[in-house]
């Protein structure tokens, strides 16, 4: 469904990208692991192309693009197919966290307004956001702002869902509620590719896991195989085994 | 007080408030909307990167914002009839302190602009929405509310520079005053009455501020 090739990226004179390649099937959920400084922000970013990556080629639902030549146009078509969610969560400060579900719908997607409330609803319903519909952001803890920015992803009802480092600005109190949601997504077939710290959610939820270092995958692999049988040193070092 | 001088307070109070409504409050009022679009178009220019356009609005703002109103005032209304351009009291007072506004508000509006966290724009862009789009709705509110005590202080700034338009004949609240001073000789109370009157203006522009930032501050500030 979603494939990436060779895909290089340098901010100044510093390569971060140093030719990555993955490939995500429906239904998949994949980990991008590894330590600090390692390009997996990075590249999550150049996937969806809130950095322009300087080469390689990108493939989605069997239409091809290469990053050096892909257009606004294009780029605003695929990301209607894409949701993205933030580590500092990025909701909307001046809308409520119903009116932050519905102004991709209603805006970008030109839904009429009734329609999308209901949606809206809907979405923030299952992620346990009932009670919240009316609350800004500033009156909401972290853990529940990032809940209605899943909710806010999932509302454009996208084919693939990209999670960057979703967990790591919460409250090790909050994290629970968050992860929570995300299996829960993951037990419904929804195809996901999350940057993450958390080594249990990834053993646990994830299908596949891609280890990157210096700018490079290092190692990958199905999630089973790679916690319990790693191939490589670096990994082994870095899960401690 | 001597009877005299009560009877000149009161009898040029509505002689100097009449103006003060018809001319002062109107040109402040259309002035400042005009310097509003002209400094959130030269902002926006800045903030979008637009390349050409960018050094035209650097270019702007450093020769306004480098040069006496009073001399743009004089320019505009004593300079250009010589090769020319006559202009209307009233227009030329409102195109000058437009312009002139517009160049310190399109610097308050830009450094708005920046405080916005460039995660709105990028959560803009996922949920796929335009440039512009998230401009109109995201960006530019959060922007003016950052902006709005500032823009508030221009504003107040302002309706007491629009004094300076009786250099160019606009009849104003000040130049009215000055004209029954002629007349009775009582410069002290009557200048005293018409700062008083301008505090008075500026009582109702400051109660109008917080006013509106209670309003705009509806969804409070962002945490950490």
């Amino acid at each position: 469904m979603l494939e990436i090739q060779n895909i290089r990226k340098s901010f100044g004179g510093t390569e971060v990208l140093k030719g990555v390649s993955l490939k995500v099937e429906k239904g998949d959920v994949v980990a991008i692991l590894g330590p600090s400084g390692s390009g997996k922000t990075t590249l999550l970013r150049c996937i969806n192309f809130l950095e322009q990556a300087d080469s390689g080629a990108f493939l989605f639902d069997g239409q091809q693009f290469s990053y050096d030549r892909i257009t606004k146009k294009e780029i605003a078509a695929l990301r209607k197919k894409t949701a993205f969610v933030f580590q500092n969560y990025n909701l909307f400060q001046n809308k409520t966290a119903l009116q932050n579900v519905t102004e991709g719908l209603v805006i970008g997607r030109r839904m009429p307004k009734g329609q999308a409330a209901e949606i809206g609803r809907r979405m923030l319903d299952k992620v346990g956001m009932s009670e919240r519909y009316d609350y800004y952001p500033s009156q909401l803890s972290g853990g529940q702002q990032q809940r209605v920015a899943i909710a806010r992803a999932l509302a454009a009802d996208p084919e693939i869902i990209y999670f960057d480092e979703p967990t790591s600005a919460l409250d090790p109190e909050l994290i629970g509620e968050v992860l929570e949601v995300m299996r829960q997504l993951a037990r419904e077939g929804m195809t996901m590719l999350v940057v993450t710290h958390e080594m249990d959610f990834a053993r646990e939820v994830s299908s596949q896991v891609i280890f990157m270092e210096d700018g490079a995958v290092v190692e990958t692999g199905s999630a089973r195989e790679f916690f319990e049988n790693p191939k490589e040193e670096r990994t082994r070092a870095f899960l401690r085994m | 007080m001597d009877e005299r001088i009560i009877g000149i307070i009161v009898d040029s109070f509505g002689k100097i408030l009449l103006p003060g409504l018809t001319m002062t409050i109107p040109l402040t009022v259309i002035s400042f909307a005009i310097a509003m679009v002209i400094a959130t178009a030269v902002a926006m220019v800045q903030f979008s990167n637009i390349r050409v356009l960018k050094q035209i609005c650097r270019f702007y703002i450093w020769v306004i914002r480098g040069t006496p109103l009073l001399v743009q005032l004089y320019v505009v209304f004593f300079g250009l009839p010589s090769v020319g351009i006559v202009i209307n009291p009233f227009p030329c007072a409102v195109l000058v302190f437009a312009i002139n506004e517009g160049a310190y508000c399109a610097e308050t509006m830009r450094s708005a602009l920046e405080s916005v966290p460039a995660g709105q724009m990028e959560a803009g862009y996922c949920v796929g929405m335009s440039y512009l789009q998230i401009m109109r709705r995201i960006v530019l509110p959060q922007a003016l509310r950052t902006a709005f005590p500032p823009l508030s202080n221009s504003l107040i700034a302002m309706t007491k520079d629009t004094s300076l338009a009786a250099n160019i004949t606009v009849l104003e609240m000040f130049m009215a005053t000055q004209r029954i001073v002629a007349r009775t000789y009582e410069p002290l109370v009557l200048y005293i009455e018409v700062g008083l009157i301008y505090l008075l203006f500026c009582t109702v522009l400051t109660k109008l501020q917080s006013m509106g930032e209670r309003r705009l501050n509806k969804y409070g500030r962002q945490k950490g």
